[in-house]
């Protein structure tokens, strides 16, 4: 049973060749952390995205891993180079067989 | 008979003492902070972490700790040879001292990361910055925190 929620990409469309571009991406999630408890004294299991991965044309160029300790609605900025036009492919993996993809087309000139 | 009670008195007064000890300093009395060594030494292995070039930028006070925005910048020359592998951010009091890790390579151009987290109290947030070259460098900031993370219930 997989699940997804609504992610999204920030990012220039168009970039100079080898310039840095700024990457934004957040995600839906609650990121339930698995330390609350409910008012009857149940534990909440852990429900987190575990996973981000950055792929330019294929080639992984960032991932990062979460932990319960990030917060609610993961944003994460960072950086890339501009190597050349294609498409960046934005990958989330979570608990509970949780996915979403995201893909955004870059025009380096 | 006065003489029995004064042991008690003495006692009484010390634990009064503590009592007033732990209200004025309660880092001190429940840290945690072998949690988060322990957290660290698994990332460094048996290399010693250095002191700079990694800075991490959190405010310096948060009303409420759901939602810290958080900022690493390791300085870097980010090429081939000589890149940031992987930045690591560690909170001493939260109840799983790991916060996240992020995976960088020479097409990142730069190392910083921005990201939001949760904090459980005031404390003392790392981050280690690992290199291309094996070595590993830290660097911290603290915080104070008004309104928690992770206590209230559902």
């Amino acid at each position: 049973m997989s699940k997804t929620s609504r992610t999204s990409i920030t990012m220039p469309a168009q970039a100079k060749k080898n310039s840095v571009i700024e990457i934004r991406a957040i995600a839906q999630h609650d990121m339930e952390t698995g330390f609350r408890y409910t008012e009857a004294g149940k534990l909440v299991p852990r429900d987190i995205i575990r996973f981000f991965t950055c792929r330019y044309n294929g080639v992984e160029v960032f991932k990062a891993e979460f932990h319960p300790g990030t917060g609610a609605n993961p944003l994460i900025i960072f950086t890339t180079v501009a190597t050349e036009s294609g498409t960046l492919q934005f990958e989330w993996q979570g608990d509970d067989g949780y996915e979403a993809v995201n893909q955004s087309q870059i025009t380096v000139t | 008979m006065n003489q029995q009670t004064y042991p008690r008195r003495r006692w009484l007064s010390v634990l009064g003492l503590f009592a007033i000890g732990s209200c004025l300093n309660p880092i001190s009395v429940f840290a945690k902070k072998p949690d988060a060594m322990e957290a660290i030494a698994k990332i460094v292995g048996s290399v010693a972490p250095k002191d700079g070039r990694v800075k991490l930028v959190i405010p310096p006070l948060v009303e409420n700790g759901n939602l810290v925005v958080l900022k690493v910048v390791v300085e870097s020359p980010m090429t081939a040879q000589d890149y940031v592998k992987a930045i690591h951010v560690i909170a001493e009091g939260n109840p799983l001292p790991n916060i996240f890790s992020a995976f960088l390579t020479p097409r990142s151009g730069t190392a910083n990361i921005t990201t939001r987290v949760r904090l459980a109290e005031t404390q003392r947030v790392w981050a280690i910055a690992h290199m291309s070259d094996g070595s590993f460098w830290q660097g911290y900031a603290e915080t104070l925190v008004t309104l928690s993370a992770c206590t209230e219930a559902i």
